[in-house]
């Protein structure tokens, strides 16, 4: 019984995955229809298309000075600093109505539905929550972040990711049904606790708020440059002229990488009252720690750059895609290559 | 003396040693710094995760020894094995914590002066701030002075430290009333706090370590353990610990039951799914009480805990001589070598046969014969136990008073006379069985194979006060990342003919992406409490996005 149900699970999950290629192709047909757009001469705009290239840097600038002048020479974070730019306005500036991206959004919550069926049969087949290995780490970690990509959608329209966000979920699970599969076994001893359902969840939800961040953080780099650069970028590029201004992605990047940051610091003192109990320590540098250690330490770095003379902006942008770029190392390779306590990848 | 010039001729103060310390300490304390230093520390900290630590896995840091033998003392020069308590990583943390202190001095001293002040001036022209609103009313029935009052009472009531001002009328300025008004205060109480727990926890983290200990013993099934410095097998005690804070407690182990995934046909067959100790402790005057330590589930008794980190096999082994009087019984503990405790142990009996004589022991729980002959272990539950032993006798070089572990055996004095190549059949012992030894040295018996606990007792006086810290530290965060800091202000004029003018904006102090429809929010508030009906926008457009859009571009232009 628990084997079929396991089995249908990865076959939804299957399934899953043809959606998304589905809705990943959408996406893609989206950008390439702003690309052909950006060609043509604006109808729609607001008056915040016509800031040149150069305004939008003096703007940034602006914003530079009045961070340098507010903030003072402190240690603590200073986020003393007027926004320059409207966020709002820029997304609503540079909404699509097309109707090919209301169909990748379709594709897209159809595929979240049959994924996060997909997981919860796996945990009904388990008898418990579904991630207590590497093959469910990936399901619910990916559900979870294509789940803040659509939950985000009804406070900030950032569906022009769709086609990053998903391309990282399909290469993921791609990764996940390769290399992870592993059949229903019951849960070691260690793992019999309610911090299990806790600390994994909070983490694996940090998880997809830092990967939308470090989405946009791509993009605002992709968009600073062609900001930067007066010539025109080449055709397959013309879609980041219908994308926000860097700022604003910029903007938007730290705000959910500030909600990243601080559910992965509840994963840090839940991971610590959790090894109190199961390993005699609260702490130990056990090579999961030292990682989770790291990538807290990198978004402290990250949130303090924004108050920082100079690190705005593109350096900023890099420390959010080290710091992801760590959180996928510390998922992909701690857990699986490096000795440790945390050996429950199950392969 | 002439002054040191820099090349493109600016002249510069010299410094003295106190000039040059407070230029030190201006360094440390920039902001800039601080960020090198976090970004540093993420970085020292790899090299804790690629390299076995002495403190997580001092049996790693051996293997690595054998197999690196050229990398490993250089890397421990390095102090590559002690990575967290090592003179460069620790000098990046202090000096971190060094530069957070410098900073949450004066911005302590200045948040306690801000919380004394009203909020300032209105500013002269709103509409270069941000959210600028400005409408005007035909026919209202109150006036500057009751709108801006009403006004005030709006955004006290939302929890807004407010002050109206009189302004009164200048050159080509009618006189007014305004609002000004200032909220989320705890945004900086919040960062304060958030910066001085991190230097609580890192305090409470350095006392539990000094004063508290960690003590590992091994207890078989029916023993007992006293808790005093010479029962442990190991024990790293703090650098101010003492013997004082050993409570006398004494702990037996009763049973240790372990349950095994068993059936054959499912997954993880023989996985572990529940380990369960029965214990009896004794403290010094009072009744002994029974209480049971799991994984996840301590024991916490006379202010330590004592947890559960490993289980294994312990043979009772008795020998005689071949008169057949014992000369040796011992409960020995053997070291799990794989999920299906396949054991090794070592026997050594020093006295009462014609030599002295060493064994070392493979056990196997649930025995399986390999194609070789070999036998391993297929199940870790006692089914049909097996103990094969390899004997040497000769001299253990235990004579002159030489300490030797437990757990190894030095054959260089000895000859093997069972096992490998000694040409005799290593010995086999089922449960309740006896053997005799070779060279008709006497027998050997396995009488009775219990299990053992491999317990951890550990001490922390401070543990408490981390995780108090460390929550106070998420709360503040909570305060500091979520909570706009923000000025909001209301302007109302009486214009010509019976009309109110009323303008809004505000300004982001710190992250605020609502503050533009914070502004507007008061706005529509203010109008509903004034009855202020249909009014006329100025310049306010039906969509004030792109509004808004241009009162930043005249921000954009008018900076320098």
């Amino acid at each position: 019984m628990t084997e079929t149900l396991s089995q249908y699970s990865a076959i939804l999950l299957y399934c899953t995955m043809v959606v998304y290629a589905a809705a990943f192709v959408a996406f893609a047909i989206d950008l390439a229809q702003r690309s052909a757009a950006a060609g043509r001469p604006v109808a729609q705009s607001g008056a915040g298309e016509q800031l040149t290239a150069a305004q939008r840097r003096a703007a940034a600038q602006t914003t530079q000075t009045a961070s340098g002048q507010a903030g003072g020479s402190g240690t603590v974070t200073t986020l003393d600093r007027p926004t320059v730019i409207d966020d709002d306005a820029e997304i609503a500036r540079t909404r699509s109505g097309g109707v090919v991206i209301r169909v990748a959004m379709a594709l897209t919550w159809l595929g979240f539905i049959a994924h996060l069926l997909a997981t919860i049969l796996r945990g009904v087949a388990a008898e418990r929550v579904p991630w207590a290995n590497m093959w469910e780490f990936s399901m619910t970690g990916t559900v979870l972040m294509v789940g803040v990509f659509l939950g985000v959608q009804f406070k900030l329209d950032l569906r022009f990711l769709g086609a990053f966000l998903i391309g990282l979920v399909l290469m993921l699970l791609g990764i996940a049904s390769l290399q992870y599969y592993v059949d229903v076994v019951p849960l070691p001893p260690a793992l019999q606790s309610y911090w299990l359902v806790i600390h994994v969840l909070v983490a694996t939800l940090a998880t997809g708020f830092f990967a939308l961040g470090f989405a946009l953080s791509g993009v605002q780099l992709m968009r600073t440059r062609y900001e930067e650069s007066e010539d025109s970028p080449p055709t397959w590029l013309g879609f980041l002229k219908t994308l926000p201004a860097a700022v604003t992605l910029e903007n938007l990047a730290y705000r959910l990488n500030v909600i990243g940051f601080i559910l992965w610091t509840f994963t840090l003192i839940a991971g610590s009252i959790w090894a109190e109990a199961a390993w005699g320590r609260y702490w130990g540098w056990d090579t999961k720690e030292v990682w989770t250690f790291i990538i807290w330490v990198i978004y402290a770095g990250y949130i303090h750059a924004r108050a920082t003379r100079g690190w705005r902006g593109s350096r900023s942008a890099w420390l959010a895609i080290v710091g992801f770029s760590a959180v996928m190392f510390n998922f992909g390779i701690v857990n699986v290559f490096f000795k440790g306590l945390h050996a429950y990848s199950g392969l | 003396m002439p002054k040191p010039r820099t090349s493109d001729g600016i002249t510069q103060p010299r410094l003295g040693p106190s000039g040059w310390l407070r230029w030190f300490w201006r360094q440390l304390t920039s902001m800039r710094t601080a960020l090198l230093l976090l970004l540093l520390l993420a970085v020292a900290a790899v090299p804790g995760s690629l390299v076995p630590q002495r403190s997580s896995d001092p049996n790693g840091v051996t293997q690595y020894f054998r197999d690196n033998p050229d990398l490993a003392p250089i890397l421990d020069n390095l102090q590559m094995f002690d990575v967290f308590t090592s003179a460069w990583f620790s000098a990046i943390y202090l000096l971190l914590f060094a530069s957070l202190v410098g900073c949450v001095i004066p911005r302590t001293r200045h948040h306690l002066k801000a919380l004394g002040q009203k909020p300032p001036k209105t500013p002269l022209r709103l509409n270069r701030m941000a959210g600028f609103i400005r409408k005007e009313h035909h026919g209202a029935e109150t006036d500057a002075r009751g709108a801006a009052g009403a006004a005030e009472q709006l955004l006290r009531k939302s929890g807004y430290r407010t002050v109206m001002f009189d302004e009164p009328a200048t050159r080509g300025r009618p006189g007014a009333y305004s609002v000004s008004a200032e909220r989320g205060y705890l945004r900086e109480t919040g960062n304060l706090l958030f910066h001085i727990a991190l230097l609580g926890v890192l305090v409470a983290v350095g006392v539990g370590g000094g004063f508290g200990f960690t003590g590992q013993r091994v207890v078989v099934e029916g023993q007992t353990m006293v808790n005093s410095l010479v029962s442990y097998d190991s024990f790293n005690p703090g650098r101010f610990f003492n013997d004082s804070s050993l409570k006398p407690f004494t702990l037996s182990v009763d049973t240790f039951d372990v349950t095994y995934q068993s059936d054959p046909n499912k997954g993880a067959y023989g996985q572990a799914l529940d380990f369960d100790v029965k214990t009896t402790t004794r403290l010094p005057g009072e009744e002994p009480q029974s209480n049971r330590i799991k994984v996840n589930e301590p024991l916490s008794i006379g202010g330590t805990n004592v947890y559960l980190l490993g289980n294994g096999y312990a043979p009772t082994i008795t020998v005689r001589d071949p008169s057949g009087r014992a000369v040796y019984r011992e409960i020995i503990p053997f070291l799990p070598q794989d999920t299906n405790l396949t054991s090794t142990g070592i026997i050594k009996v020093p006295d009462g046969l014609a030599d002295q004589l060493g064994m070392i022991g493979f056990f196997y729980p649930t025995p399986f014969e390999l194609g070789t002959g070999a036998l391993t272990s297929a199940y870790p539950d006692l089914k049909s136990p097996v103990l094969e032993l390899r004997a040497y006798r000769g001299d253990l070089g235990i004579n002159d008073g030489t300490p030797r572990s437990v757990y190894t055996l030095d054959t260089d004095g000895m000859t093997q006379i069972a096992g490998g190549k000694s040409g005799t059949d290593a010995l086999r012992l089922g449960l309740g069985e006896t053997v005799e030894l070779p060279d008709g040295l006497g027998t050997i018996s396995l009488d009775e194979v219990n299990r053992f606990a491999s317990l951890d007792v550990h001490r922390d006086p401070a543990q408490g006060w981390v995780l108090l810290f460390a929550v106070l530290a998420t709360a503040g965060m909570f305060a500091a990342l979520l909570i706009p800091r923000r000025r909001v202000w209301v302007r109302a004029t009486d214009g010509e003919g019976n009309t109110l003018q009323l303008e809004y904006a505000g300004l982001a102090r710190g992250e605020d992406p609502q503050l533009a429809q914070a502004v507007a929010d008061v706005a529509r508030r203010h109008e509903a409490a004034l009855d202020l009906e249909a009014p006329l926008d100025l310049e306010a457009s039906p969509d004030f996005t792109s509004q808004r859009s241009t009162s930043s571009r005249t921000d954009v232009n008018s900076s320098p």
